[in-house]
C-alpha cells in the first residue's frame, strides 16, 4: 500500500458522478433529483482536485472554488423554486410538473 | 505513506453515502447520507493537498446548502403519501442502465490510462489558505467579480420566486 495514483481519484469522481446521474434519471422526487445535480458538482471538483495535484499548480483549487459558489446559488434559486412548486402545484413529483410540455 | 490506507476508506464511505441517497426513500434521510458523503469527500480533498477546500466543502455543502435542504424538507411538511413509490418503469431501467454505462465506460478509459503516480514534491504553501487567495486576486480575479454578481442575483432571485406576496 503506497501513494493513490490518478486514475483511482478520477475513478472516484466519475462513481460519484455516476450515483448523481442515476438519481437525477431515476428518482422522482424533485428534492433527491436536486441532490443528484449537487452531488455530480461535487464529483466535477473531485476531478479538478486530482488534476490540480497531478500537475503541481493551484488553477484547477481556484476552479472548485468557483463550482462551490455556484452551486451555493443555485441551491438556494432550486430551493425557492421548491417552494413556489409546492406553493402552487402541490407536489413535489417532477412527473406531474409537465405545464411546459404540452 | 498512508494515503492509500487513508484514501480507499474515505472512498467508500462518499460512495456509500452517495449510494445512501439514492436508495433513501425520505428526503431526509437521503440528506443525511449526502452529509455523511460530503464528510468522505472532503476527507479525499484533504489527501490531494487542497485543505482551503476541503473545509469549505464541510462549511459551505455539508453546513450551510444541506441544512437549507434539511429546512426546506422541513418547511414543505411532506406526507407519507407525497413519498414516491419505489417502482419499476421503462425510464427507471434506462435511467440506471445509462448511469451504469458510463460509470463503466469512463472507468475503463482510466484503466488505459499509463500508470501516473502523483508527485511527492509540492510547492510551497500549496493548497494553502495564502496561495490560493493571491491566486484568487490574481489571474482569477474577473470571475471571482462574476461570481459576487451571481451570488446576489441568486439572492434576489431566490426571494422574489420563494416569496408569496412582494
Amino acid at each position: 500500500m503506497g501513494s493513490v495514483p490518478l486514475a483511482h481519484y478520477l475513478a472516484l469522481g466519475s462513481g460519484l458522478f455516476a450515483v448523481g446521474f442515476a438519481a437525477l434519471l431515476v428518482r422522482r422526487n424533485a428534492l433527491v433529483v436536486f441532490m443528484g445535480v449537487e452531488l455530480m458538482l461535487n464529483a466535477a471538483n473531485m476531478t479538478f482536485l486530482a488534476f490540480s495535484r497531478a500537475h503541481q499548480t493551484m488553477s484547477g483549487q481556484a476552479a472548485a472554488f468557483f463550482v462551490i459558489a455556484v452551486a451555493a446559488a443555485e441551491a438556494a434559486v432550486g430551493l425557492a423554486i421548491m417552494i413556489a412548486l409546492v406553493r402552487n402545484r402541490r407536489t413535489l413529483n417532477v412527473d406531474e410538473v409537465d405545464t411546459l410540455k404540452y | 505513506m498512508t494515503e492509500a490506507w487513508l484514501f480507499y476508506p474515505m472512498a467508500i464511505v462518499a460512495l456509500g453515502g452517495a449510494l445512501g441517497m439514492i436508495l433513501a426513500r425520505n428526503p431526509v434521510h437521503g440528506a443525511m447520507s449526502l452529509v455523511l458523503s460530503f464528510f468522505g469527500i472532503a476527507s479525499v480533498y484533504v489527501l490531494l493537498a487542497a485543505e482551503l477546500i476541503a473545509a469549505l466543502q464541510i462549511i459551505v455543502y455539508a453546513g450551510a446548502i444541506m441544512v437549507l435542504f434539511v429546512f426546506v424538507i422541513m418547511l414543505l411538511n411532506l406526507n407519507e403519501e407525497d413519498l414516491e413509490r419505489p417502482r419499476l418503469t421503462p425510464g427507471t431501467i434506462v435511467g440506471g442502465a445509462a448511469a451504469l454505462a458510463f460509470w463503466m465506460i469512463s472507468f475503463m478509459i482510466f484503466s488505459d490510462l499509463p500508470e501516473q503516480t502523483m508527485p511527492t514534491e509540492l510547492p510551497e504553501g500549496f493548497g494553502q489558505v495564502a496561495s490560493l487567495g493571491r491566486l484568487i486576486f490574481g489571474s482569477f480575479i474577473l470571475p471571482f467579480e462574476s461570481t459576487s454578481v451571481l451570488l446576489l442575483v441568486a439572492m434576489v432571485g431566490a426571494i422574489v420566486v420563494a416569496k408569496a406576496r412582494i
